[in-house]
């Protein structure tokens, strides 16, 4: 008798996991891999942050810890300390109890656990996102049960912000549609709007009731600074207005397996906010009962001591001042070579992402010839970048750029 | 590139940026920038977008910790949810998993980067074995896939989902009664939601008579959800022989056999009896899935470690199999966590840590089979009217007691003794200590004409 899955065809790899397969099953020995975004050090390995293994030590080394479940909505403690860094610790919001957070599997978990309650209670099913955005956006919020339509974002023509056509299209859209924002360090293209305009888009948003739905995944990451990375998110909870917002710990604590995260609806009022919580945890309870306890521990070890936050602060910025380093390494040795073509958008970008603006035949070139990897949109990790490996990059941008069209 | 206000820069794109803006939120307070509220939609002024939410009830099992926390009294007894306790009432990480985790966080080299989508492949192997078998066929004929998941929820959620997008059929039928999260889980996922019948009040047994006509009455195909062993709420669980009948309908109509294994272990004692009904629907050849959690069976309730397992017919199968899988979890969380499923790899990879296990294990089983003891011989001796064999019958975490809702809570009431509404009592939650405070409330509701 024949399998009852006989039909199910073969899935395409992952497109930015798939980078990552490919790289190792590369035999040269002079390969980079500039898939995906979790941070290397100067020397290409990953990074565990010493606080992160001082708090680890701690908890395991406590005899009275156990293992039980913890609640549907994650661990208190963690919740309120998450509420804070991201809002806060002054913001009126939280003071006036109408923030929810519910700990979420980081955030991909945060991002799909929103997605499900907005379609389950929220007038509006259609979500705007950028173009173009991190490969799994629209399959999160397909699976959630949101349509999926897009706003401009990048302008190739400036390798920038296409400024104009994001307040077009948000503009055009139904009143009280949902709208994706990345927080800051927009993945994949490193493009964020400058504050001003952050605040032009804010108000357009506000004016047509359009929901914003924050994904904050580089908080500190970013520019180094916790609070400048927060800024945008916090003009919109400044306002008094609604929003919700993903957050994750991947990468700014260096926590990417443990999958911890977090996802804050910010209500008018605390008895909605308590409304909507006990909704979400409908939403969570089918689909995993519960959150993990590890990594969310981690988490509110560092940050409720303050000098364990202190020196999360100092990694932190060590991280994304390597980030910023290379870029200005890479921009440097670029204009030393005299590549042509105009690369100041490798320093005018930010996060752990350069849009490099190669097509998709340079992209295969330096694969082929260069055994340097990334994702065929011509998206690099800065963060799988070192000093030694930067003229190796170059050499291959500048074949590309000169013999690939 | 920053510029402060559009409408004064001598740039014409920024000019034209400035009157699109204008434009765009025209009607507003557009001219006080600074000053722009958020507006309400269809609700009154200043109104919540969410303020039509109503309050969604607590979860009915979960709510009964909470509502025993609440109680003041000094001599409180938590039957609800079920997690081990031991004589003293007390959690209990075991100490293998101590071990595991010490060794896991002392190793330097450790890092703590994405799993793959699938999750640790050791960890995906292991489980393999454990539930199957190491000599298992289908194994050394590679036709299993295994994903890690988050426990066992998440391994049935991730196999729902994947077969409402694939399997031909989309309704499950599911034991009547069941854990109170499966219809939810399955809902959410896809499928339809149907019952078999399967325990039987009168006798506080099963209700085999019933089970078959009703599986025998289900569409050619439709999945079935089994439990694998210790049935939750009832303990009720099939013999052999009827498992042998039941395996031998659904082969012969087709019916996909989805089995949740929650209990590997913790029920008899012995991994292998534990398994044996999954392992006798594998040796016939056919397909199954199975949702595996390490919550109860290695005390790692909140780690969230489980896998879930398609046995194929054949290797290629099983392959596109995972690649469907993938597409399933990544738009759910990307990854699984990597800390509870890496201390499980530790334990079950060390032929000691392995042995040690079975031990601990085996001892909180027989904690359990003797607390069942005790109870059945505290009523008996108190001359508790009724039969109350099934106390002794039924296996694993949890007892059926037969006990209504009106008599479930008097004895909340009057003895502060927490349990589900349907009569559920977590046999985990008891000790020697506090049988008897039990038995004299279930013979005080029952003697009483409530």
């Amino acid at each position: 008798m024949d399998s009852v899955f006989s039909n199910v065809v073969r899935a395409p790899e992952d497109p930015i996991l798939g980078v990552t397969v490919a790289y190792n099953n590369d035999p040269s020995p002079a390969k980079l891999n500039l898939g995906v975004g979790a941070y290397r050090t100067e020397e290409g390995k990953p990074l565990v942050l010493d606080v992160v293994r001082r708090a680890e030590q701690q908890l395991v080394n406590d005899p009275s810890r156990v293992k039980e479940y913890i609640p549907i909505a994650g661990l208190a403690d963690f919740n309120k300390l998450s509420a804070k860094l991201i809002l806060g610790a002054d913001s009126p919001a939280i003071q006036e109890s109408r923030v929810a957070t519910i700990q979420c599997l980081s955030g991909t978990g945060s991002l799909r656990v929103g997605a499900e309650f907005l379609k389950k209670h929220y007038h509006q099913s259609v979500i705007f996102i950028p173009k173009p955005t991190w490969g799994n956006h629209p399959k999160v919020f397909n699976l959630a049960g949101l349509s999926v339509e897009y706003y401009r974002y990048y302008d190739p023509a400036t390798r920038g912000l296409g400024f104009h056509g994001l307040l077009e299209d948000l503009g055009a859209a139904p009143s009280g549609a949902i709208v994706l924002l990345h927080a800051c360090a927009h993945n994949p293209t490193g493009v964020d709007p400058t504050s001003e305009q952050w605040e032009q888009i804010r108000q357009l948003i506000r004016s047509k009731s359009l929901l914003p739905f924050f994904d904050s995944a580089y908080q500190g990451f970013a520019s180094g600074s916790l609070d400048t990375d927060a800024h945008s998110v916090r003009t919109f909870v400044a306002d008094g207005g609604e929003c919700l917002i993903a957050q994750s710990y991947a990468k700014n604590m260096g926590l990417y397996g443990e999958r911890v995260g977090a996802l804050s609806i910010v209500c008018k009022s605390s008895d909605v906010a308590s409304k909507v919580e006990s909704q979400v945890k409908l939403v969570v309870r089918p689909m995993y009962s519960s959150p993990p306890i590890h990594g969310a521990s981690i988490v509110a070890t560092i940050l409720k001591s303050s000098d364990m936050y202190n020196d999360w602060t100092i990694e932190l910025k060590g991280m994304a001042d390597r980030i910023i380093s290379m870029r200005q390494q890479l921009f440097e040795a670029l204009q030393a070579k005299g590549t042509p073509g105009d690369w100041s958008h490798i320093i005018k970008q930010i996060g752990m992402f350069t849009f490099t603006g190669l097509n998709k035949e340079q992209v295969a070139f330096m694969t082929k010839e260069f055994h340097i990897y990334m994702t065929s949109d011509g998206r690099i990790s800065m963060a799988g970048l070192s000093s030694k490996t930067v003229p190796h990059l170059v050499e291959a941008i500048h074949a590309a750029v000169t013999r690939v069209a | 590139m920053k510029t402060n206000d559009f409408s004064s820069s001598t740039s014409p794109s920024d000019r034209r940026i400035g009157a699109l803006f204008r434009h765009l939120t025209a009607g507003t307070d557009a001219d006080r920038v600074s000053s722009v509220f958020a507006s309400p939609t269809s609700g009154g002024a200043g109104g919540s977008v969410f303020a039509h939410l109503v309050q969604a009830p607590e979860d009915a099992i979960l709510g009964v910790t909470i509502a025993y926390n609440k109680d003041p009294s000094p001599i409180k007894l938590n039957l609800g949810v079920g997690a081990y306790r031991t004589e003293e009432g007390k959690p209990l990480v075991l100490n293998v998993v101590r071990k595991a985790e010490q060794q896991l966080i002392n190793d330097r080299s450790r890092i703590k980067e994405y799993l793959p989508i699938v999750g640790l492949v050791e960890f995906n192997k292991l489980s393999a074995k454990l539930i199957l078998g190491a000599d298992s066929p289908a194994i050394r004929e590679n036709r299993v896939t295994t994903v890690e998941c988050l426990s066992g929820t998440g391994s049935l959620r991730v196999g729902g989902e994947f077969l409402a997008r694939h399997y031909h059929q989309k309704t499950i039928y599911i034991p009547q009664p069941t854990w109170g999260n499966h219809p939810k889980i399955f809902t959410l996922a896809g499928l339809s939601v149907k019952t078999y019948r399967y325990y039987d009040p009168s006798t506080r047994g099963l209700n085999f008579q019933g089970l078959l006509e009703d599986l025998g009455a289900a569409p050619q195909g439709s999945i079935v959800l089994l439990h694998a062993c210790a049935h939750n709420p009832t303990g009720v669980d099939p013999t052999l022989e009827q498992w042998e009948q039941i395996r031998k309908l659904m082969r012969s109509k087709g019916l996909m056999p989805f089995f949740d294994s929650a209990y590997q272990g913790f029920a008899s004692g012995s991994l292998d009896t534990d398994a044996k009904p999954i392992r006798m629907f594998v040796a016939d050849g056919g397909e199954l899935l199975v949702a595996q959690s390490y919550a109860k069976n290695m005390g790692l309730y909140g780690e969230r470690v489980g896998a879930l397992s398609i046995v194929c017919k054949a290797a290629d199968v099983a392959g596109r199999v995972e690649s469907q899988l993938k597409l399933v979890i990544r738009p759910m969380y990307s990854n699984p966590p990597i800390h509870g499923a890496s201390i499980v790899a530790v334990i079950l990879r060390d032929r000691n840590l392995f042995n040690e296990w079975t031990l601990e294990l085996k001892a909180m089983a027989d904690r359990i089979i003797s607390m069942r003891k005790q109870l059945f011989e505290a009523l008996r001796a108190r001359g508790t009217p009724g039969d109350w064999t099934h106390i002794i019958k039924q296996i694993g975490m949890f007892t059926f007691t037969g006990l209504n809702p009106a008599q479930v809570s008097y004895m909340t009431k009057e003895y502060h003794i927490y349990m589900t509404s349907d009569g559920r009592i977590s046999m985990a939650g008891l000790s020697s200590k506090t049988v008897p405070h039990l038995a004299d409330a279930i013979h005080a509701v029952v003697t009483k004409a409530l």
